[in-house]
């Protein structure tokens, strides 16, 4: 709000302003274009880059942290070491404490005291400093109730019996708290704190602490309680025409391609039709960028669905190939178990039947050694069908590794499959196939669903004279590794597919598409190939870090996160072809005889700018990428205890912000208090006394003639 | 800070101003009807002032501070002349107002007289002036947050609020002052007003200094209290009989019949 300001009032309000800070005057100084609440400003620090954790819930528990309504408050503490907790645990004179902790401190030994202390300690604040050797907060057992290795399917093999896949998992993102946790990046906002605490709130040698202290507040207030049932009761149980949400079903969309597409209006059974599907989780988890977790597995997908480009076009193989990206599997699968519903309920293009066999890309990038393992599931080999195909698979993977500098191994035949989407798929019918991983047992990455899973963690070096646009095109070591394996991936789909073995030495994964895109997705997603295929209005989800990768909402509008788009249209870029289309034509494509919006979906991409021009030459992309709708099948059921399906849904919340003060002693609030409540009772008295004395204090005013004296 | 700081400013800024209010103001309507009128002049002024602030901070240069700092102290000058020139468009208001009111009314003598005027509507611009120096403060002395993280003084809503109460008591005192001087046209003493007025605002400049600022202003409080004592009819004959309980005694004996 503007508003210009009188002269007299000057005496008591200050103003900000940049100029005056260095002469000791309080300047009255409202811009209309500034929010003029000059006080607050002089009162309280706004911290803008914060991550806050929130609430998740799914069918039985409440996970993640809230505050009180009206914020937390407590007196900063830095963290030094675990020893130093008993200061806000106990020793600590004026609770309650806000604990500022480094991330190597993130552990879950403190985390736990102090969630156990939450009288004395109002909030956590993590510093995203150097990696610990090892951190992940998922479970052990990541996913064991929504797998295919339940108590009845194989008993031996529930519950992670027989291999633990993340033996470093603390549980720590699974856990309730009840005061606020959130997360700073090391920069000069941590710097403003960590200098007010140290201004004032350090404990000088002998000396108590002086008021007045550094404190911090945090909100992160979260609507939702309890467990996903109650939530979504306490939602519908508005009837007004626009009902207010109190959680928001976790999900996305999955992105689908054929290589031979299918109308897309014609679910359920084709006759006669064979695929074979690979695919790749997206595991994401918020602020984690998932290098190894995620990107690795479909990057190579990615690759290896460019590779196939050629050879399918010239001799198509006799079987189809469905390339599948999962969204939201870390929450219990949600992409592949909504797959496998629309699947079994003639709401996809295929159903069940016609799947011939799978192959899934998992975590690919972090090997010890030069060898891959191929991962089966030894409860449905015990078929001889099944047993037949997968042997078949695994010999047309290891044949095609020839030539290339890793070999593909077998891992042992009692042990299951590791956590991946292929399992939803094996839940509801005994397929063959195969996960393609880097670990032979547990699995390889010690930052799993951490936020140090991230380029640092593969290697991704680049020298550092070059510039961003030059990082782009540099190979690094991980993409040459990469591009190996997705060539070995596309050369044994092939042969999986029927197709012509002679064509097989010519697909080949391009090194340099691996590499962009590994940057792209782990360094700067704003570089000149993203900008070049993606839509015009989509643009501005590229920024100058790597993409969000946290799996939001279900937004009930058409709108993905900027991690489905980028791999939409990239897939589009490496699958589909380039089309004379003008933009017009290329939204309305059915009117032109060729073109087929029932068989493909045409996108419209920014292009390259020439080098001699400033215009980018746009283009229209002919391509059967389908983005298809993830959100739980338990949502639509109506079932939000299910068992078998995912619940997760995360809370809403009014607003969430952070910011730091100082607080002054107890004592000096009360003094203020009891002098105003004293000038009060003293201004009664003595009004009192004025007024009933007034004819005798203010007699002068009589008139002469009227006083006898 | 919290409830408790808000709660002591409040009282600390208003309570004589409440006092005085709940005492001798709200019992009869016309004295209220003048208060609020008092007020809107101040509010007037202020308006008047705003817009000429508003428009030479806009035409100033924005980057020298030296410039800024002059501009400043040209507001306060003008804001406190214009209150001065409000005040006194309200003496003339007032007297035009008498004398229809003395038309109207069915007695002879003017139901509120021109002292009583004077305090009024020296009351109610010191409400408005209060109001409008206080408010925003304490709105955010609610939160949990004290002032003080850049470096400022941590006493600022105390000594705020203690030079609030300081303003609505001159105020006060001025507008007694002013109406008897224009009445006796001592212009003399209305100069000295002015004046008055100029160096209170003008000691809020050594803030954050504020044993510089308090400390002269209540010195003047003081003394223009008395003066608007004396100018009142207040005596200190009446004074001493007032305070050694000997009134009654002075009443009586006034009223003997004769």
């Amino acid at each position: 709000r503007g508003r210009a300001c009188g002269g007299l009032v000057a005496v008591v309000s200050p103003c900000t302003s940049k100029l005056v800070t260095s002469i000791q005057l309080f300047l009255f100084f409202c811009l209309s274009d500034v929010s003029c609440n000059s006080v607050a400003q002089k009162i309280y620090v706004e911290l803008n880059n914060t991550v806050p954790c929130v609430r998740l819930l799914n069918a039985t528990h409440q996970i993640g942290c809230q505050s009180s309504i009206s914020g937390d408050t407590g007196v900063i503490h830095v963290l030094e070491s675990e020893a130093d907790l008993e200061w806000p645990l106990s020793k600590g004179p004026n609770p309650p404490y806000m604990v500022l902790l480094e991330s190597s401190l993130f552990t879950k030994s403190i985390m736990m005291k102090m969630k156990n202390a939450s009288s004395r300690v109002a909030g956590v604040v993590v510093v995203q400093k150097t990696s610990p050797p090892e951190f992940s907060p998922h479970t052990t057992c990541p996913n064991e109730n929504t797998g295919v290795y339940t108590e009845t399917y194989d008993h031996n093999l529930a519950h992670c019996n027989t291999t633990v896949w993340n033996p470093r998992g603390n549980g720590l993102s699974y856990e309730e708290f009840d005061s606020p946790v959130f997360s700073l990046k090391e920069d000069n906002e941590t710097e403003v704190i960590k200098q007010c605490y140290f201004d004032h709130n350090r404990v000088v040698n002998g000396s108590g602490l002086q008021y007045p202290l550094c404190a911090m507040q945090l909100f992160s207030h979260m609507h939702a309680v309890t467990d996903t049932a109650t939530c979504m009761r306490r939602s519908s149980m508005d009837f007004s025409t626009s009902p207010v949400m109190v959680c928001d079903p976790l999900g996305g969309y999955n992105v689908c391609a054929f290589i031979r597409p299918y109308n897309s209006t014609a679910f359920g059974h084709k006759e006669n039709e064979s695929v074979v599907i690979l695919d790749s989780r997206a595991f994401f988890l918020e602020d984690s960028t998932g290098a190894e977790g995620s990107v690795s597995g479909f990057v190579t997908l990615l690759a290896a669905a460019q590779a196939l480009r050629e050879a399918t076009q010239e001799a198509p193989p006799t079987r189809n190939i469905l390339f599948a990206f999962f969204h939201g599997e870390v929450f219990d699968y949600i992409g592949s178990s909504r797959m496998v519903y629309d699947m079994k309920n003639n709401m996809f293009v295929i159903d069940l039947d016609n799947v011939h066999s799978i192959l899934e890309i998992g975590q690919v990038a972090v090997r010890s050694g030069t060898n891959l393992f191929l991962h089966s599931d030894p409860v449905s080999r015990r078929n001889n069908t099944v047993h037949d195909e997968v042997t078949n698979l695994v010999k047309n993977l290891q044949s095609s590794t020839a030539g290339l500098n890793f070999s593909l191994v077998e891992t042992d035949f009692s042990q299951p499959l590791p956590p991946s989407s292929f399992q939803r798929l094996l839940r509801a019918r005994a397929i063959p196939g195969i996960v393609l991983a880097d670990h032979q047992t547990d699995i390889n990455n010690r930052y799993y669903e951490s936020f140090y899973d991230n380029a640092a963690h593969l290697n991704l070096t680049y020298p550092s004279n070059l510039s961003p646009e030059e990082q782009l095109e540099f190979v690094t070591d991980t993409a040459k590794s990469l591009t190996e394996v997705a060539t070995a991936v596309a050369r044994a789909l092939f042969k999986q597919a029927g197709g012509n073995n002679s064509q097989v030495n010519k697909i080949n994964a391009d090194p340099k598409t691996v590499t962009q895109m590994l940057y792209g997705f782990l360094v700067r997603s704003n570089n000149s190939w993203f900008q070049a295929v993606m839509a015009p209005e989509l643009k501005d989800i590229l920024q100058p870090n790597p993409p969000q990768y946290y799996v939001g909402v279900a937004k009930s509008s058409h709108q993905a996160n900027a991690l489905t788009y980028l791999v939409q249209y990239l897939l589009a870029n490496l699958t589909g072809t380039a089309t004379n289309l003008t933009q017009s034509q290329c939204k309305k494509p059915d009117e032109l005889p060729n073109e087929s919006t029932y068989l493909y979906s045409y996108l419209w991409v920014q292009g390259v700018v020439p080098p001699n021009s400033t215009q980018r030459e746009s283009f229209c992309v002919r391509t059967a990428v389908r983005l298809v709708k993830a959100v739980s099948p338990a949502f639509d059921l109506g079932d939000y205890i299910s068992k078998e399906y995912s619940t997760w849904t995360k809370s809403q919340w009014k607003f969430i912000k952070a910011r730091i003060f100082l607080v002054a002693s107890r004592d000096l609030e009360m003094l203020t208090l009891g002098v105003g409540v004293a000038v009060l009772f003293t201004s009664l008295l003595v009004t009192y006394f004025v007024r009933t004395k007034a004819d005798v204090l203010f007699s002068s005013v009589r008139e002469p003639n009227n006083a006898a004296y | 800070m919290t409830a408790s700081v808000f709660f002591g400013c409040t009282f600390i800024a208003f309570g004589p101003a409440i006092a005085l209010f709940l005492f001798t103001i709200a019992r009869d309507p016309l004295r209220v009807i003048f208060l609020i009128a008092g007020a809107f002049f101040w509010l007037c002024s202020l308006l008047l002032s705003s817009l000429v602030w508003f428009i030479t901070v806009q035409i100033s240069n924005k980057e020298s501070s030296s410039q800024q700092k002059g501009l400043l102290i040209f507001g306060v000058v003008l804001s406190v002349l214009l209150q001065e020139t409000c005040r006194f468009g309200y003496y003339k208001l007032l007297k035009k107002a008498n004398e229809g009111l003395l038309m109207l009314s069915a007695e002879e003598t003017m139901p509120i007289s021109i002292r009583q005027l004077a305090y009024v509507s020296g009351l109610g611009f010191g409400f408005m002036s209060g109001a409008f120096s206080m408010v925003n403060i304490l709105a955010d002395s609610v939160g949990p947050g004290t002032i003080g993280i850049h470096g400022d003084s941590q006493h600022y809503f105390l000594s705020s609020a203690f030079m609030t109460m300081a303003i609505v008591l001159l105020h006060m005192f001025w507008g007694v002052v002013f109406f008897d001087s224009c009445e006796k046209q001592h212009w003399w003493s209305l100069a000295v007003v002015v004046i008055s007025h100029l160096l209170v605002s003008c000691l809020t400049f050594q803030n954050p200094q504020y044993v510089g600022s308090l400390v002269p202003t209540y010195i003047i409080v003081f003394l223009l209290g008395l003066w608007a004592f004396f100018c009142s009819g207040g005596s200190l004959r009446n004074l001493k009989l007032c305070l050694t309980c000997k009134d009654k005694d002075f009443l009586l004996a006034n009223h003997r019949p004769r």
